[in-house]
């Protein structure tokens, strides 16, 4: 859910459910990296709520499409890293023929 | 837009050549361990921190993309170590953070007690039950929800019967002992009125699990104690394992645990030779230095293995504290995972990157 004003878009809170640092930490860091970004900043209201708000404010673009933007730089992220990690296991395991033994004992 | 991404990249060399002054870099990328506290926790996080010098902070995906590298250092069938190099603090807690708390497992839920002469009361042999790893993929099986009714495809089901006979010694009931049931529950439904029908269960199979499953199921280690039983005394139950999160109960933490430690480097500002390299050479309880012979009987302390330093900052402390700065690399992070049993590591990682994934296109969606 977005909080926001209705004439000026580029401040807004986002009201973010069944989320909590782990979202919220990581997204901050990317709009902080999001030139575009003048203020951001995240708090959980209670601690017995499940829920997260993310507050942006921006230089001019809308608040709402700097977030989305900065989303979909961390899926790009997520993913590169996935993939270097995969990556890094299938080499490792060609040059370690013992990780391998290890692996065929646990199919038995 | 191509236009522009070209003229970005004509730039970017241009930005990459000014470099920041010595001390900032540091400040930067570095976290220094004082003997008394740690400083420049924080860094820079601002994009435009730098932009009066004409210095770009940002991280935009394509340079996360451009400098991230994984390098494992081990990996077994139930634990690894890697190194992450160009990530930050935030995203790689949040991949701790899901592996604890946000990946599924199936541990056991519910216990149906038939007899329980043993010492150990039923509540604690009860908690002691749901702390077992059991070697089960999660991702065969379902959530079950509130109104749901136990079937092959979100309940595993294990039966443990155990006695120990009069006049024997004392029994150890292990968890080997518990049995797995592939065709679901084996204890009747007290409900009279169903004698035509086959006999009702706690759980309703359609088929065996054994028909949907590769392997059959089991628990990781054979050898956990769950109770003593004297002579004369039993235990006779079954229990019902079903998928959970870590967040709701420890049990259904795919993890012993998972951490990580940035990684340590160690300076020295000055040479440390003679008798002071062999001090400092003793000092350190992990070895992180080593003693270079220059020579004409000259010598000169070195670091050797930084990545062994546990930052007790003993060389921070005392003589040397002039000559030895302790830091750690803010980007660079030695993972480790434990796993219990369900998922081996590299693939609790793998899922972990692809919960974060899903996070994020949740919020976008709802965003939209």
């Amino acid at each position: 859910m977005e909080h926001g004003s209705v004439t000026d878009s580029t401040a807004s809170t986002f009201s973010i459910v069944e989320e909590d640092h782990t979202l919220a930490n990581s997204v901050r860091f990317v709009l902080n990296q999001d030139p575009r970004v003048a203020f951001c900043g995240y708090s959980i209201p209670h601690p017995a709520d499940n829920k997260v708000n993310i507050r942006v404010q921006t230089t001019g673009d809308p608040a709402k499409d700097v977030l989305k933007d900065s989303l979909q730089d961390l899926m790009v992220m997520c993913q590169h890293v996935r993939g270097t990690f995969d990556t890094a296991v299938t080499q490792f395991r060609q040059n370690n023929p013992t990780g391998m033994n290890i692996d065929q004992n646990k199919k038995k | 837009s191509k236009s522009s991404k070209d003229t970005d990249d004509d730039h970017e060399p241009k930005q990459q050549e000014k470099k920041l002054p010595e001390h900032l870099e540091v400040q930067r990328t570095r976290v220094v361990c004082k003997a008394d506290a740690p400083v420049n926790t924080e860094g820079f996080q601002y994009a435009s921190a730098f932009s009066a010098m004409g210095i770009d902070n940002s991280v935009s995906a394509e340079k996360f993309c451009k400098n991230f590298k994984v390098e494992i250092s081990r990996l077994t069938e139930d634990d690894m170590e890697f190194d992450m190099i160009g990530i930050d603090a935030s995203i790689a807690n949040a991949f701790r953070r899901i592996l604890i708390a946000e990946l599924p497992t199936m541990a056991i839920e519910k216990v149906l007690m038939v007899d329980n002469t043993s010492v150990i009361a039923d509540e604690v042999l009860l908690h002691r039950l749901g702390l077992i790893p059991l070697d089960a993929d999660p991702r065969h099986f379902e959530y079950m929800s509130e109104n749901d009714v136990p079937n092959e495809r979100n309940t595993i089901v294990y039966k443990l019967h155990v006695s120990c006979k009069k006049g024997s010694p004392w029994l150890t009931v292990k968890s080997g002992d518990l049995e797995w049931l592939p065709e679901g529950s084996r204890l009747p439904l007290a409900s009279p009125a169903q004698s035509r029908d086959k006999q009702k269960t706690y759980t309703s199979f359609s088929r065996s699990q054994n028909d949907i499953l590769e392997k059959p199921l089991g628990v990781k280690f054979k050898d956990i104690t769950i109770a003593r039983l004297g002579p004369g005394q039993a235990i006779e139950l079954e229990v019902h394992a079903v998928k959970g999160m870590g967040k709701v109960h420890a049990k259904w933490s795919p993890v012993a645990t998972a951490w990580y430690r940035m990684f340590p480097e160690v300076v020295f500002r000055k040479e440390i030779k003679g008798d002071n390299a062999e001090k400092l050479v003793k000092k350190c309880p992990v070895n992180v230095f080593d003693i270079e012979d220059l020579g004409n009987g000259e010598k000169r302390a070195v670091v050797a293995r930084p990545r062994a330093c546990t930052l007790c900052r003993e060389c921070v402390m005392g003589p040397s504290r002039e000559q030895v700065e302790l830091r750690r690399v803010r980007d660079h992070f030695i993972f480790t995972i434990e796993s219990t049993g369900g998922l081996p590591p590299e693939a609790l990682f793998t899922e972990a990157v692809r919960i974060l994934e899903e996070k994020c296109e949740r919020v976008i969606s709802e965003l939209s």
